[in-house]
């Protein structure tokens, strides 16, 4: 134990390493939860409203839209990452590092989020729904005034759950190269078995998940009315 | 105003076909106050949802001032809507924003941009239902009845002919309805719109409807103008209501006192001239009878003061006759009670 603790404040740990692992997890994360929320968002919507009984219903687009929503879902993080190496390099041409890691990371966000998205739209009162209607109301502009506002409470908790997510997947994003605090801990903690490093980036991954809770936490509360 | 010919709707669960209108007839009239009243399931509901195609019927034919909306493409029947207000039992509103912004969300999806002509209309909305002062709050920090005030407002923002109200005052109080009715009816006058209710409440229907239809299992049992309605029911359901609306058991009333076999029991009805004369005592001194008061009501319906009243009248032969003869004379329906 002393052993350990004094690995900590003498040198033993690379703290130059682990400021720029963590830099790395928090652009990942950035880049990864921005593009999720952008593509996710009009998703789930699209899910909401081509379901039964919904404004736009039709069974063929919520079938199949669903169908590769829960193909995404269903693959594990780890064997998308591996499986998705050809796409990565197509898109970012490489499949290393930070831009190696937001391609996969947005392709496992998306359906998640836009799950939790159509989920929010259906907790939306339908009477609300129904008198944007009796005022004469394009679907564009139900969506866009009553909708989204009604559910924006429900959709920032969704994008807090999903960047939660988005923490994990990154760290699991190192077995494959991805860099950040995760890659930090498996070549050091599980690799070299320098525990002391695991326990920090541990200690850290759990600071980045409180703040983004707490911060989610509050923009829902300001936003419910 | 709005015209309903022979129209059916139905809906399909399941494979199975469940019939929700059977044929409704209905003519509403520019101006008047409508009311539709019915138990839950007769189909009101669907109903008035008919008037602006938030349902569209299986069969049969809906005009709206002379047009038949049911050929409407949607973007004629979206701007056929703004022209139509609609308030709801659950008030609908929007709880994420304020009350003007609730106002101003109509007016805004029927086009207007100009930010300083919608404040002026949301201001005058507001203060025709006196909620001038409770523009910046959110819906939840607001009565139930201020909430509906709200709903009226935004339902009259766009300045629609005809304001249709689905059970408006069944989640409110009696207080609070009362004064949600005067509000219907004020503007009813002030801005002579078309108001057609649909209510379970044969109170709401008596505060301020011109005319009544009676909805049961998907039909009209029966319609006409309130007073005819409420003062002389004929089929079995309206004569429900009208007994709820009461709280009293008529018939076992008079059924108990009505044993003494040669009486002659009779319903009057009072309306108009009849209610300021004092016929009834001028009469028995005249014709030398006597009335034994069974039961009786005396009220408004809207604004006609009405009353009836189940009397036995005793006399010699022939004078009970001759004195209910000149009941009728006098302007008073004379009916045998059942």
């Amino acid at each position: 134990m002393f052993e350990f603790l004094n690995g900590l404040v003498s040198g033993g740990v690379n703290w130059g390493d682990i400021g720029w692992a963590t830099i790395d997890t928090l652009l990942m994360l950035g880049g990864a939860l921005s593009l999720t929320l952008l593509l996710g968002l009009p998703l789930g919507i699209v899910l909401f409203l081509t379901s039964p009984k919904k404004l736009l219903s039709s069974p063929k687009t919520y079938a199949s839209v669903s169908f590769a929503v829960n193909i995404l879902r269903s693959l594990p993080f780890v064997i998308l990452l591996i499986a998705m190496i050809p796409v990565t390099v197509l898109l970012t041409g490489t499949s290393l590092g930070v831009a190696g890691a937001i391609p996969p990371l947005v392709v496992g966000g998306t359906p998640f989020f836009a799950r939790l998205v159509e989920t929010a739209l259906r907790e939306v009162d339908h009477g609300i729904i129904e008198a944007s209607q009796a005022m004469g109301a394009s679907v564009k502009q139900i969506v866009t005034g009553a909708l989204l506002p009604e559910a924006l409470p429900g959709i920032i908790a969704a994008a807090t759950v999903t960047a939660i997510a988005l923490v994990s997947y990154t760290a699991l994003s190192g077995v494959v190269g991805g860099g950040g605090l995760g890659d930090l801990a498996i070549r050091y903690g599980y690799q070299r078995f320098q525990l002391d490093v695991m326990f920090i980036t541990i200690i850290l991954l759990l600071i980045l998940v409180q703040l983004l809770q707490t911060v989610g936490n509050r923009l829902v509360i300001h936003f419910s009315r | 105003m709005i015209h309903l010919k022979n129209v059916h709707k139905s809906y399909t669960v399941k494979d199975k076909v469940i019939p929700a209108l059977n044929g409704i007839d209905l003519s509403i009239v520019r101006g008047e106050i409508f009311g539709v009243i019915g138990h839950s399931g007769a189909g009101k509901s669907t109903l008035i949802r008919l008037i602006n195609l938030l349902e569209r019927p299986t069969q049969g034919e809906i005009t709206v001032d002379g047009e038949e909306i049911l050929k409407y493409e949607p973007l004629a029947l979206r701007n056929f809507r703004r022209n139509i207000g609609m308030i709801f039992q659950h008030f609908n509103l929007l709880n994420s924003k304020t009350v003007a912004e609730n106002v101003a969300f109509p007016i805004r999806i029927a086009g207007e941009r100009d930010a300083a002509k919608t404040d002026v209309r949301v201001d005058q909305m507001l203060e025709l239902v006196g909620l001038s002062l409770h523009k910046h709050k959110y819906p939840k920090q607001l009565s139930g009845g201020e909430k509906q005030r709200v709903g009226i407002a935004r339902a009259l923002a766009n300045q629609p002919k005809i304001l249709l109200c689905d059970e408006a005052t069944s989640a409110l109080d009696p207080q609070t309805t009362c004064s949600i009715l005067q509000l219907l009816r004020e503007i009813n006058e002030k801005l002579s719109l078309t108001i057609v209710l649909i209510t379970h409440e044969m109170d709401v229907i008596r505060t301020i409807c011109d005319r009544v239809a009676v909805i049961d299992g998907g039909k009209i049992v029966e319609s006409g103008p309130v007073t005819q309605v409420f003062l002389h029911p004929k089929h079995p359901t309206t004569r429900n209501f009208v007994l709820e609306a009461e709280h009293a058991d008529e018939d076992s009333l008079t059924q108990t006192l009505g044993q003494d076999g040669d009486a002659m029991v009779r319903r009057l009805t009072f309306m108009n001239d009849a209610m300021r004369q004092p016929v009834l005592t001028q009469i028995a001194r005249e014709c030398e009878v006597d009335f034994l008061i069974m039961s009786g009501r005396f009220g408004k319906i809207k604004s006609t003061p009405c009353g009836q009243l189940t009397v036995s009248v005793r006399g010699e032969c022939g004078k009970a006759q001759e004195a209910l003869r000149r009941l009728t004379g006098a302007g008073v329906v004379v009916e045998e009670t059942f």
